[in-house]
């Protein structure tokens, strides 16, 4: 078969026999090898050991995937699609394929765009920007007009759109008594506030952590106190209104243990960790490269620590990216000029399953959980799961299989990851939406496709 | 055989070996023992992105006295404020010819990123907050004038730490070669983050200067005061300020020094800056005998050693290589 025409597809779509291979779902617990019939866009069954009879060969294209893992497609709550106003950073078509590459079928897109998201048409606009996207794509709404932090977007508008949250990220709410607003007009309309916690006083144009590192490197820092204090105030608030915040990307073991203790209070409050945060330390800036220069910045092994045992023990409900892309010549400046961020959906199962399978032997259901069904949970998203019934939303990967981090070869518009040239175990080898492959490596259907019939 | 590898970026990556051969290369070159015709043929470009008198100068002295040419670059400032120009920058000097970059950037990094991006030799002459090892370097060669040796001396450095690349510069330098260093000035702007690094921290002047051989007084902005680290520069020169009588608290024999210019009547008396204590005057002679060297070091040897690697990927060249 040519490579072409591998990827054209057609003959693989429709009914679909996923045969031999171990069907993981966090949300249900099921972890078994099983053959998964998909047709018409939705998982039609599971079932062990299922031999195709005549009829089904005819219009069954079936793939033998036998020591590959199909799970629920990835989902990631925190992304940057950038579109409107940022296109040439990336926009819903290109971000959405390289969720399909990374195995991510639903992304929850911020409101930092240009224009800002914090409008009916607005969200309508990215609705239809989104068809025929390589992903199913959630936006969140502002919490106030203009992510300008002075008055409420309209909130009770926006969910009637569609928002699926509210949040100003990349800018924390700091007008207390907006805040406390915002949470209780949020939680009438049955949704949660992110917030991104960093208090402006105290990171005072910090780039990195305020450290050892920034010390020798004579950049300014950020001190975890600009995290924390923050991440306080909003969990006495939200404690106060009983309405849910979630705590976006949170960087520092302090952080995890006032989350901790807010949890133990019944403080109605969520929290994600970016893939980064999870495995890098601020020793990576030393060379000053911005690919590292993220907002919070990379914090110390003891945090690095703090995070990976805060998401175990469910303190940390979810891994998101922050997939913040940027175009190559906005990073190639003075590290003091870049802007904050790196990508992160094309490298997300990878990074995960090597850090926490690989080398902290969790069970690969529970890491899967952190990408799947938890972030699903959090923001109340009907995804994350693989049921009979439900739409086959799923992913195709391999838990053992090395692969070499190559930015130049992104679907994403931009490279700018603080991966490049790592060695990942865990790769994706083919992505589903609705039935229909948004990513398949060519090399799954050469090698696994048993027959196209029909 | 050249003492340093393609660049001088800094102090912090460099042995005591090769900064005392440094040293010891100044020494000639003070002593007029260095071929005014080495470097000739050579281009030495001064490209500085900030204000700069004496180092500058220094340089530009430095690079002829050995028979090299110097180009003054200048950056247009706006843009550079934009973040835009690096790249740019890089590029252009390389497609000049230059030889040697004489780097003066107002961001910390900015000579290792041009010097990813280049096949010349970059030497840092001073990068935001981070290091100016030049300076450092003619601190350690007056000192060794002074003292006779680095080694064992008690220098206390009085100041503006946390924004200061002379203060890390020299601290590298320093500690290196085996002094006590002390670091003195307002919590607020001396890192606790240097006791780490074996330093000491003190905040109270009158406790850090007993037994010093070695006052240093850091330059103190008036900036500082409108973005709050201090609530005074009256203040600060009542706390701070380095007088006569408080010399004299230091060692018997104690000497004052200054990397310039310096704010008098701030953070330091003009009866302390030209008494006969103060070495000020001396650093800045010393300054192009220490640029010399390093010049010569980096320019004389290119035919006989391999000069800073080719660029092998350029589009990645201002990215520092991920590694697992």
């Amino acid at each position: 078969m040519e490579a072409a025409q591998d990827l054209e597809l057609a003959g693989l779509e429709g009914r679909l026999l996923l045969k031999d291979v171990r069907v993981l779902d966090p949300a249900s617990g099921l972890d078994a090898e099983a053959d998964v019939w998909v047709e018409r866009g939705r998982i039609a069954a599971v079932v062990s050991r299922a031999a195709p009879t005549a009829t089904d060969l005819r219009t069954t294209a079936v793939l033998d995937l036998r020591g590959l893992v199909l799970a629920p497609g990835l989902v990631d709550i925190h992304v940057h699609l950038r579109q409107p106003g940022q296109t040439h950073k990336e926009d819903i078509a290109s971000g959405t394929l390289a969720a399909a590459r990374g195995g991510v079928t639903a992304v929850v897109c911020m409101a930092n765009t240009s224009p800002p998201l914090d409008s009916p048409t607005a969200l309508a606009a990215v609705r239809e920007w989104s068809r025929g996207a390589s992903a199913r794509v959630y936006a969140v709404g502002s919490v106030t007009k203009g992510l300008e932090g002075r008055e409420l977007s309209p909130l009770a508008s926006l969910a009637a759109a569609g928002a699926v949250a509210f949040s100003d990220d990349g800018r924390w709410v700091q007008d207390a008594g907006l805040l406390r607003r915002a949470l209780l007009y949020a939680k009438s309309l049955g949704l949660p506030v992110l917030q991104h916690c960093e208090d402006p006083a105290l990171s005072a144009g910090g780039v990195v952590h305020e450290g050892e590192v920034s010390a020798r490197l004579g950049l300014r820092g950020v001190p975890r106190s600009a995290e924390e204090a923050a991440l306080a105030r909003d969990l006495v608030i939200a404690g106060d209104v009983g309405a849910h915040l979630h705590v976006q990307h949170v960087s520092t073991a302090g952080a995890v243990r006032l989350l901790r203790q807010a949890k133990e209070r019944g403080v109605p409050v969520t929290a994600e960790v970016t893939p980064h945060h999870l495995t890098l330390t601020d020793e990576a800036v030393e060379g000053y490269d911005p690919n590292f220069k993220m907002n919070p910045p990379l914090r110390t092994a003891e945090d690095v620590e703090a995070l990976v045992e805060g998401l175990r023990d469910g303190t940390v409900d979810c891994v998101a990216t922050d997939h913040a892309p940027h175009a190559p010549w906005e990073k190639l400046v003075e590290f003091e000029h870049a802007p904050f961020g790196v990508v992160g959906l094309e490298t997300l199962l990878g990074v995960v399953l090597t850090r926490l399978v690989h080398q902290r032997g969790w069970r690969l259901v529970d890491a899967l959980a952190k990408v799947t069904c938890e972030p699903a949970r959090v923001l109340g998203l009907e995804a994350g799961r693989l049921g009979v019934g439900g739409p086959a939303d799923l992913v195709v990967f391999d838990p053992a299989q090395e692969w070499v981090v190559r930015p130049e070869e992104f679907a994403s518009k931009a490279q700018n990851t603080p991966f490049a040239g790592w060695t990942l175990r865990g790769k994706v080898l083919g992505t589903l939406l609705g039935g229909r492959w948004t990513y398949l490596e060519p090399d799954l259907v050469r090698r696994r496709l048993v027959e196209v019939a029909g | 055989m050249a003492i340093l590898r393609g660049h001088l970026l800094g102090l912090e990556p460099l042995s005591s070996g090769q900064i005392l051969a440094l040293l010891d290369l100044a020494e000639e070159a003070d002593r007029g023992h260095l071929p005014s015709h080495a470097l000739r043929g050579r281009v030495v470009a001064n490209c500085f992105f900030e204000p700069s008198t004496r180092t500058r100068t220094s340089f530009e002295l430095a690079a002829r006295r050995l028979g090299a040419e110097v180009v003054n670059f200048d950056p247009e400032r706006s843009s550079v404020l934009k973040g835009e120009s690096l790249v740019d920058t890089a590029l252009t000097l390389e497609a000049l010819g230059v030889d040697a970059v004489v780097l003066r950037h107002p961001c910390a990094g900015a000579p290792h990123q041009v010097s990813r991006s280049v096949r010349c030799s970059v030497v840092n002459a001073g990068d935001g907050m981070h290091e100016h090892p030049t300076q450092a370097l003619l601190d350690l060669f007056t000192l060794r004038r002074a003292f006779g040796r680095v080694a064992g001396l008690r220098v206390v450095i009085v100041g503006d730490v946390l924004h200061s690349r002379v203060a890390r510069s020299t601290w590298w330098g320093l500690s290196k070669l085996g002094a006590q260093v002390v670091f003195c000035g307002p919590p607020t702007l001396v890192p606790r983050e240097f006791e780490r690094l074996g330093a000491t921290v003190c905040h109270r002047l009158e406790e850090a200067l007993p037994g010093a051989d070695v006052v240093m007084a850091l330059r103190m902005q008036a900036e500082r005061q409108a973005a709050g680290f201090v609530p005074s520069m009256g203040e600060y020169h009542r706390l701070y300020g380095l007088t006569p009588e408080r010399l004299r608290r230091a060692g018997p024999a104690a000497v004052l020094m200054h990397p310039g210019p310096m704010n008098l009547g701030v953070e330091v008396t003009p009866a302390a800056a030209y008494g006969d204590r103060s070495l000020v005057l001396q650093q800045v002679r010393h300054g192009v005998a220490v640029r010399s060297a390093v010049l010569y070091d980096l320019l004389a040897h290119q035919a006989e050693a391999a000069g800073p690697q080719p660029l092998e990927r350029r589009e990645l060249a201002l990215s520092g290589s991920g590694r697992p």
